[in-house]
């Protein structure tokens, strides 16, 4: 549930990095998603056969993200072209601070966020994990807030469970873990941390078999927010029995 | 008003693919037209002439890497057919090509793709950092080793295309600066096309090879047309200059999970490419995409810097759903398609053009429409079926899991 949008599932895809389209189709359905990212900057909506038809087809949303931008004024107009091209107000915010990490630049991101929430849109951006820029985010009117894990492309999982946790913990809006997810286990960890869905790109599309990736977060994501709302039992430093001992024969 | 012409043939498209066909169906006895507003100056322009079977074999396109394969060995004979035809050298050059990493975690992700490369059979061996620097010793001290790709050769795309258009001009073949605007089909069979001018040719037989446009076309029936779209790449040109060293042969390189590759020429020329972008029809190059091709080239070959900048070219694309091409017949009488052959139009010319000349003088396969090399690459293989969603006629058949 994104402002007031009841989504079907709580895994997003983004597009960017397939080898073909029919592998992309096959990975789509497999992941059974509801709202996959598109590169505004990468993808004309006009073009026949595009990836646009693809996802039109497959009754799947369109989330345009900004990415390649790496100033705020950049990002706003990226957002505001793609309100126009892809008939939606959402926007998967990306401002880039460094080209080599690819990390967020928080102080341009907060910016383009304030301005984009003023001129109506539904604002998601991706941020660090760092809890006081997500709270401010949150504080500027986005709908949700989405922290990396890891570095985009890296898929090394996520590298501070601690944060991840502090952010969902103070968050009133939907926490998406994004970036950074390297394999189903990432995935899982993400939502039994508390998150409530999480973005895969790279690590579905650059699998050696990417539908059966997507069907491996697929069923992670299941599995940890099942996990997380049957609530886990505490880490204990030695063994607890799980049967009583007492009135066993010859004791 | 002039009488309608009539040929055996209508060429749709003067590229690489389109000129190749024309050349050998005229050769072989039949009339052919060419229509193409600039024959030979589209993506076969803008292309690097890279005959790579191996190194763009990707995960789950076993098929379409068999096919490659087999194109890079009807090379040889291609070209020197071509050669004699033409009397004009294409410069096919068979000194394979060394991929190389530019850093620990590009070798981890080369060694991944090795390993699918070895497992179905494809010709690479792994290769430390100083036997790359042996075998190529441009390449820069950092790099952390490579790959040697024997089978992936090159050639001078812009010559093979010169030589074409000239063979296909001794062959007899008519070309015709224009578009085709329609496809004319009446009771199931082609009739001819006409041409954006609104002039008319008559012909029995049209074969589609319109690269990236070739779905754009009109009059093609419901279920032929072909669902390819535009994926721009833009190729920069460089010259070494007298005293300035030279590349022995096509490097390709991976730099922080970017591909880029090197093409020298037998003249001092050297192709860089190549950029991936889906932007409609627009040709016009970008800064940024052209600044990351050229930082990651220079990465790993220093001595570029040395080079002088000839000029930058793109072109479009035929990409396909599956990234293999549709070529063969179709279910209208006289119709064949030969295009959506994506990042492999040069080197698979010469399969293509035998294959569909091969139809068009024998109407089909002797052994029935589903052997031969395109077996897998019939243009129907993506037509709707009935249950698939709308909109989306490449959805393939995967069941929506729980």
């Amino acid at each position: 549930m994104i402002a007031g949008t009841e989504l079907g599932s709580r895994l997003l895809l983004g597009t960017g990095g397939m080898t073909s389209p029919e592998s992309l189709a096959a990975a789509l359905v497999a992941s059974g998603t509801a709202l996959a990212t598109v590169a505004v900057r990468r993808v004309d909506p006009s073009t026949r056969h595009s990836l646009v038809d693809l996802l039109d087809g497959l009754g799947i949303r369109i989330l345009p993200n900004t990415a390649g931008c790496f100033t705020s004024a950049d990002a706003v107009l990226t957002a505001r072209l793609a309100r126009e091209a892809f008939a939606t107000d959402w926007v998967k915010l990306e401002v880039i601070g460094d080209d080599r990490t690819l990390l967020p630049d928080p102080v341009e991101l907060l910016d383009a966020a304030e301005q984009l929430v003023d001129d109506g849109f539904t604002v998601l951006p991706y941020c660090g994990d760092d809890p006081v820029v997500a709270r401010r985010l949150e504080q500027v009117g986005c709908a949700a807030v989405m922290p990396l894990g890891a570095p985009i492309g890296s898929g090394l999982g996520i590298r501070n469970p601690h944060n991840i946790e502090l952010i969902v913990e103070q968050a009133g809006v939907p926490v998406v873990l994004d970036a950074g997810i390297g394999t189903a286990s990432d995935a899982c960890l993400a939502m039994e941390l508390g998150c409530s869905a999480v973005l895969v790109a790279s690590a579905v599309t650059r699998a050696g078999d990417p539908a059966l990736m997507a069907g491996a977060m697929r069923d992670a994501v299941v599995a940890g927010r099942a996990a997380r709302r049957a609530g886990r039992i505490t880490r204990r430093f030695v063994a607890e029995a799980t049967s009583s001992f007492e009135g066993l024969v010859g004791r | 008003m002039a009488p309608t012409p009539s040929r055996d043939v209508v060429v749709a498209g003067g590229g690489i693919i389109g000129l190749a066909v024309a050349w050998q169906a005229a050769a072989a006895g039949l009339a052919v037209t060419v229509v193409d507003p600039a024959a030979g100056r589209g993506s076969s322009w803008a292309a690097a002439g890279m005959l790579a079977p191996v190194a763009e074999a990707h995960f789950g396109e076993e098929a379409l890497a068999s096919l490659n394969v087999a194109a890079v060995r009807a090379w040889p004979e291609f070209a020197a057919r071509l050669e004699s035809a033409s009397g004009e050298p294409v410069h096919f050059r068979a000194d394979g090509t060394l991929l190389v990493a530019s850093d620990p975690s590009d070798r981890a992700a080369t060694d991944r793709v090795l390993a699918f490369h070895q497992d179905i059979g494809l010709a690479a061996e792994r290769l430390g950092s100083r036997a790359c620097r042996a075998a190529e010793p441009l390449l820069a001290p950092g790099i952390s080793g490579g790959v040697d790709l024997p089978d992936d050769h090159q050639v001078d795309n812009r010559a093979a295309v010169g030589a074409l258009l000239a063979a296909g001009r001794t062959a007899g073949v008519a070309f015709v600066a224009d578009e085709v605007a329609r496809v004319e089909v009446e009771d199931g069979r082609v009739r001819g096309v006409t041409l954006a001018d609104g002039s008319r040719i008559a012909a029995p037989r049209v074969v589609v090879a319109a690269g990236s446009r070739s779905g754009d076309l009109g009059g093609l029936p419901d279920g032929t047309r072909p669902p390819v779209r535009p994926v721009r790449g833009a190729t920069v040109r460089l010259r070494a200059g007298d005293g300035v060293p030279r590349l022995r042969r096509t490097v390709r390189a991976l730099v922080h999970g970017r591909t880029c590759y090197l093409v020298p020429r037998d003249d001092g020329g050297l192709v860089l490419g190549a950029t991936m972008e889906e932007r409609g029809n627009d040709l016009a190059v970008p800064l940024g995409g052209l600044a990351d091709l050229l930082d990651d080239a220079r990465r790993v070959v220093p001595a570029l810097d040395e080079y002088a900048v000839v000029e930058t070219a793109s072109g479009l694309r035929p990409g396909s759903p599956d990234n293999g091409p549709l070529v063969g017949t179709t279910t209208t009488d006289g119709l064949l398609m030969a295009t959506g052959h994506f990042r492999n139009g040069i080197l698979l010319a010469p399969l293509t053009s035998s294959e569909v000349v091969g139809l068009l003088i024998h109407g089909g396969r002797p052994d029935g429409p589903d052997t031969g090399p395109f077996a897998a690459f019939r243009p129907d293989r993506f037509a709707p079926k009935a249950s698939v969603a709308r909109g989306a006629p490449w959805a393939p058949g995967v069941a929506t899991g729980p």
